[in-house]
């Protein structure tokens, strides 16, 4: 079990261009160790999901900076519910206001990062609280 | 008693210690602590800079510059609804701006309608939502459009936006000829930087080419594209990057326009471009100074280009909404003012000065207000626009200004051996060279390099928020996408089968698109039926993710 590296799926859902975060994040994670599979552009709640089903993914980050956050997450949580992912981390970042982040936080969603958050931060965030179920 | 040598000087320099800094650029250029006539050697001022207004342009594109006429001041504004949009318009407007700049939402800019399934959540977000004429009627209600000029940032499907704001002035008896403004139509940083395409390169550098034909006939004073490095920079270039990928795009525009049989004295003189004004300020200014002296030299010697007009490189400047800091919203307007001072020292044609909440948010009309007062107190208050290029001839300006000049010329070679622009998006250059560029600047803010004050410095551990905050209502998805069934449910739906079936032809067969577009949007046809019936001919394009 500690051998395997936290394997987390990046993605951007919709219609939302801005990839500098998701991809920088991205590069932070597998830079410490983590293995990263990054799904690119135009992705959907569906092809998010069954992305990290296929890869028995630790860890889903979505980086959201078109306002549709809680359309995206909320969607995004019923998927992993119903697909048997409810104890792996659903976390993001984007331009997300603070209300919003704690709604996000209801909805079982983990933190969430904006502008100015340390690289670090995100990916000692993301080590402590992926999911480390034995088997 | 007096240094009487650099090297008298440099011995005094060393000996009194230097602080334990990074002094590199924000683009991570090394930095002389002190530039001297000897950075300059070699390099004549006669040719080099030349006068305002004559070739080069180095020290800007009008002889009287802001004597003459101050810059446009143009607020980028969009949000909700078209009636919602138009009503910050007119609150603009009444505050003194000078221009109209459209932002459409994301729906919008991918050239999908607002029922799409990708578009939940996303409707009026980001920008106004743009479904059909119905909707571009509303948004400019009640705005002389032959008296304002309008700048609408859309760029994938471009064209067919623009058809609906012709169909609109054409409704209201506005005549083309009186219509001004700028689309942004620039293609090629989309799939560089900012994401938003429809079709394969090829097919959207036809369009492009189409629509400039269509406005050398016929919309005379439209600027047809406007060539952008904003979101290069955005995405994380260097300065250098941003202006070397820009002006590389705005030579295949050329490349394409002439390959399409257009004479260069018709189209290039409507061309204009886009940069981003970064927080590196002297940095900033060198880089549009150096765009206006390369893109010159270009169009003259290169592309041949008779007509002075030709020859000028024309640019709006935005400040950099990625220097913007959700921490301590207020000292963004800081930020955003020097910022925008580099960009009227730099000497551009038109600028906006992004808002202090848009880390957070898109802007109050408060933050709105204040990002304009800032633009008019640089104009009427500071004195810079009382002189002509007022840093040309300082060494450390005119020395950035060549060596950015330099580095942009490397670039061409590299972009020339991998084929050409298109060629280079391919194979994913652009994007690669950005991508590294903006991990290195991230890395350096996180091992304390560079700073950034409220964020890695200086910050307010536990602060609360303390500004207002705009918020666009989940209703507004509901309202406009009922605007679009009623649309499509009161149109003459025959008609827009067979004005689409024309447009399709005229695609197959190569013709100009504009005729059959504007026919389009006359008959109500929505953005997403335009893109649906164009994408059938052209197909669609992917890109493969890669970080």
């Amino acid at each position: 079990m500690a051998d395997r590296k936290i394997k987390v799926i990046i993605a951007k859902p919709g219609l939302d261009g801005h990839d500098r975060g998701a991809k920088v994040v991205a590069r932070a994670l597998v830079e410490a160790g983590m293995e990263v599979v990054y799904l690119g552009l135009q992705q959907t709640p569906e092809s998010i999901v069954r992305a990290a089903v296929e890869e028995d993914a630790d860890v889903i980050g979505l980086s959201i900076l078109s306002g549709a956050h809680m359309t995206n997450f909320r969607r995004v949580r019923e998927l992993m519910l119903s697909s048997g992912l409810g104890d792996r981390l659903l976390t993001g970042g984007g331009i997300i206001p603070t209300k919003d982040q704690e709604k996000l936080q209801e909805m079982g969603v983990g933190k969430v990062f904006g502008p100015g958050d340390d690289l670090q931060e995100i990916v000692e965030y993301i080590r402590a609280n992926a999911r480390r179920v034995p088997g | 008693m007096g240094n009487r040598t650099k090297t008298a000087w440099a011995e005094k320099y060393e000996a009194g210690g230097v602080r334990d800094a990074d002094f590199t650029s924000i683009s991570g250029r090394p930095l002389e602590p002190l530039y001297t006539w000897e950075d300059l050697a070699g390099s004549d001022p006669e040719t080099r800079l030349g006068w305002p207004g004559d070739y080069p342009y180095t020290r800007g594109v009008h002889p009287s510059m802001y004597r003459g006429k101050l810059w446009t001041m143009r607020q980028f504004a969009g949000m909700g609804t078209p009636d919602q949009t138009n009503e910050r318009y007119r609150f603009l407007l009444e505050k003194g701006q000078t221009g109209l700049s459209v932002a459409f939402d994301n729906p919008t800019l991918y050239g999908r309608d607002s029922d799409h399934a990708l578009a939940a959540g996303e409707v009026g977000k980001t920008g106004v939502a743009v479904d059909t004429l119905a909707d571009m009627e509303r948004l400019f209600a009640g705005i002389p459009l032959d008296r304002v000029s309008t700048s609408m940032t859309i760029n994938a499907p471009a064209a067919w936006i623009f058809a609906m704001f012709l169909a609109n002035a054409e409704k209201r008896g506005i005549g083309f000829d009186k219509l001004r403004g700028t689309l942004q139509n620039d293609i090629l940083k989309e799939y560089i930087a900012q994401k938003e395409w429809i079709f394969p390169p090829e097919p959207h550098l036809r369009l492009i080419t189409d629509l400039m034909a269509f406005c050398a006939e016929k919309v005379p004073q439209w600027n047809t594209i406007s060539i952008s490095g904003y979101h290069i920079r955005e995405a994380g270039s260097t300065a250098a990057q941003e202006l070397a990928f820009t002006l590389a795009d705005g030579f295949c525009y050329v490349e394409h326009a002439l390959a399409a049989g257009l004479d260069i004295e018709d189209f290039a003189p409507r061309l204009s471009f886009f940069f981003n004004s970064h927080l590196d300020f002297f940095e900033e200014i060198a880089k549009m100074r150096a765009a206006r002296r390369i893109w010159a030299r270009a169009m003259r010697d290169k592309y041949k280009a008779k007509n002075p007009r030709s020859w000028l490189c024309r640019f709006h400047v935005q400040t950099a909404g990625c220097s913007l800091t959700a921490q301590q919203p207020e000292i963004n307007i800081v930020r955003t003012a020097l910022e925008a001072l580099a960009g009227v020292l730099g000497g551009c044609q038109s600028l906006h000065t992004n808002s202090m909440d848009e880390a957070l948010a898109l802007p109050s009309e408060k933050a709105v207000e204040i990002a304009l007062r800032t633009q008019q107190i640089i104009a009427f208050e500071s004195g810079a626009a009382n002189v002509i290029d007022p840093l040309g001839g300082s060494y450390y300006i005119e020395k950035l200004t060549n060596d950015l000049e330099e580095e942009a010329e490397r670039y061409f070679r590299k972009i020339d051996e991998l084929g050409g622009v298109v060629k280079a998006i391919e194979q994913g250059f652009f994007q690669r060279e950005i991508t590294r560029a903006a991990y290195e600047y991230e890395m350096a803010l996180s091992r304390r390099k560079k700073f950034h004050v409220g964020v890695n410095e200086f910050a307010n551990l536990g602060q609360k928020l303390e500004i207002p905050l705009l918020e666009i209502d989940e209703s507004t998805e509901r309202d406009q996408v009922a605007a679009l069934l009623r649309t499509k449910a009161e149109r003459d739906n025959g008609a827009v089968r067979e004005s689409l079936a024309a447009l399709k032809t005229a695609a197959a067969a190569g013709r100009n698109l504009m005729p059959p577009l504007l026919e389009c949007a006359r008959r109500y046809a929505t953005l997403g039926e335009i893109s649906d019936a164009l994408t059938a001919v052209f197909g669609s394009y992917r890109e493969q993710p890669f970080f």
